[in-house]
């Protein structure tokens, strides 16, 4: 048995393609990214080196980089502060045995599996001026003027938070399916155990799940943090250019249109690019760390 | 609670209803008269006119090959390489796994240009390798995870009985181990799937041909072609989300699983 497989042709066959496949298109591009980020390159002419200057200039860009790394912030800190504590108060209930809960389970995880595309375009025409869903029901409550009503995504003041309620609605059905499948791994013995002694929901709540949960939230946290920081497609869909002034600009949008269409300058999006993947990369790290701390503080 | 609960799940499915009527509806009907009300006439015109006017047919078939290549190729590499990781015995093992797994951390992005410039050099771009290919390397480090944390559940007694036999360690994989993975790569099939249907990012940059573009593009397109004309765009994004929502209807549990394993091994 051993000597079958310690077969070294044969580790070679399993291995080769995908090892190729996954270092051609993860790994390389990562370094070619970092080479063409030290160049002025519009993909056409020659190559010039200019150092850190990319760097340099994208950070000064008070215009549009800096305010599309804090709106990217934005979503990130909205989906902790909404999104998260949302999706757990409905696993919480989810889970403590309702009635038709595989329903709302079910239901709850739908917008997850939509394309986001969709899901854009659904809500432009929610948020629409005039005749959108939303404004139709202000107006039928007196709440605002039918003669003037509000562009959710065209104003300065409204684009950003028009554009972040679509992507917390999403995916809160995902983050809750997570902690719901957490708590239900969570033997019913020591929920038991607790009633017994005459626990409450919120006790148990706080002192058993919670604690128990502590995987589960690393999970949630990071895809929340890592998948605010590459938010794309809703952005792109509902607010093509970045909104009114830059108003709703996030990093991958800006990095688009500076890398390709229109602008072509290939070394300052790959700046971008790699500044990208350091903000990933560290807080990836980062969430993992902040758990590893806490788990050894116990 | 039931309160909260029923809020929520009518806030979550009031949004595609309303998709579903206006793309039955004119103008007029959706603007003035009727904006939530079921159509007063089904006008599923709609549907037959965004199919031969927006080329929704060809975009639609295109989501389609890709993502069922895709996942062709993830399963079958995703296999084999867990197979190699997992149950064969060479130094550098560990290793080679955390090398695969630096793709859960690492953002397309950067792959976005280097990328295209060798596509365009090889003159591909104008393909649908040029969707297939990228989205099976970044399918492939959460397939190998889900891989790897199911092929631990497999007993190593049948392999060892197979090898006595006289089996070569190719006919364990293709014969023993592969047909045995099937709840696997089931799990993975739906993961994949779901990533390709949806993708934009790739999808807007590299295909520009309009023969090769997917059904995320396409619908982009179509919604500004017909831009304030609301029933065949509804019919549009009705078609996109049809075979999704069909799959999820039918496969509810293993969809939500799928994508439950794939962020907690992830």
């Amino acid at each position: 048995m051993e000597r079958v497989m310690k077969n070294k042709t044969a580790v070679v066959f399993f291995l080769f393609p995908s090892f190729v496949l996954f270092t051609l298109i993860i790994i390389v591009p990562v370094f070619m990214s970092a080479y063409y980020s030290v160049m002025d390159w519009n993909g056409i002419g020659a190559k010039t080196f200019v150092g850190l200057s990319n760097y340099i200039e994208m950070l000064s860009d008070t215009n549009r980089f800096l305010p599309a790394v804090l709106h990217t912030c934005f979503f990130a800190a909205a989906s902790l502060c909404i999104q998260l504590p949302f999706s757990l108060l409905l696993a919480l209930v989810l889970a403590a045995k309702v009635k038709g809960e595989r329903f709302f389970l079910t239901v709850y995880f739908i917008p997850v599996v939509l394309s986001a595309v969709v899901i854009g375009q659904l809500w432009m025409r929610i948020y629409y001026p005039r005749g959108g869903l939303l404004n139709t029901l202000l107006i039928n409550l007196g709440f605002m003027d039918k003669a003037q009503p509000t562009a959710w995504l065209g104003d300065i003041r409204t684009a950003l938070v028009a554009v972040t309620v679509p992507i917390l609605w999403q995916y809160v059905g995902y983050h809750m399916l997570l902690y719901y499948s957490g708590i239900k791994s969570i033997s019913p013995d020591i929920f038991e155990a607790a009633r017994i002694d005459g626990a409450s929901f919120w006790q148990m709540s706080t002192r058993i799940t919670l604690p128990l949960l502590k995987p589960i939230l690393q999970v949630s946290l990071t895809f929340s943090v890592i998948g605010s920081m590459k938010v794309f497609d809703l952005v792109k869909v509902m607010l093509s250019d970045g909104g009114p002034s830059g108003s709703g600009e996030v990093i991958t949008t800006l990095l688009v249109r500076r890398m390709f269409y229109p602008s072509n300058r290939y070394g300052y999006g790959s700046a971008m690019a790699i500044l990208l993947i350091i903000l990933c990369v560290v807080l990836y790290q980062s969430v993992g760390l902040i758990f590893r701390e806490r788990r050894g503080e116990r | 609670m039931y309160f909260l609960l029923s809020v929520w799940a009518f806030l979550q499915l009031f949004p595609l209803y309303w998709m579903f009527t206006f793309s039955l509806k004119t103008n007029q009907e959706i603007f003035s008269d009727n904006p939530i009300g079921l159509p007063r006439s089904w006008l599923w015109s709609h549907y037959r006119d965004v199919i031969e006017n927006a080329n929704m047919f060809r975009y639609f078939a295109n989501s389609l090959i890709v993502s069922a290549v895709t996942i062709a190729i993830v399963s079958m590499l995703g296999l084999m390489a867990t197979y190699a990781l997992t149950r064969m015995l060479w130094r550098g093992r560990s290793f080679v796994r955390s090398y695969y797994m630096l793709g859960l951390a690492l953002p397309i992005h950067a792959a976005l240009l280097p990328v295209f410039l060798v596509l365009k050099n090889l003159n591909m771009l104008n393909s649908l390798w040029a969707l297939i290919l990228p989205y099976a390397a970044f399918a492939l480090s959460v397939a190998i995870l889900i891989f790897i944390g199911f092929i631990s559940g497999i007993p190593n007694e049948l392999e060892e009985s197979a090898c006595l036999d006289g089996c070569s360690v190719y006919g364990i994989f293709f014969r023993i181990i592969a047909p045995l993975m099937a709840p696997a790569l089931s799990v993975v099939a739906i993961f994949t799937f779901l990533q390709c249907w949806n993708e934009l990012l790739f999808a807007s940059v590299y295909a520009t041909d309009w023969r090769y573009k997917t059904l995320t593009v396409g619908i982009m397109q179509m919604a500004g072609q017909y831009r304030t004309n609301w029933g065949p765009i509804g019919a549009g994004l009705t078609v996109a989300t049809a075979p999704t929502l069909i799959i999820y209807i039918i496969l509810s549990e293993k969809v939500q699983k799928s994508l439950v394993l794939g962020a907690i091994k992830g």
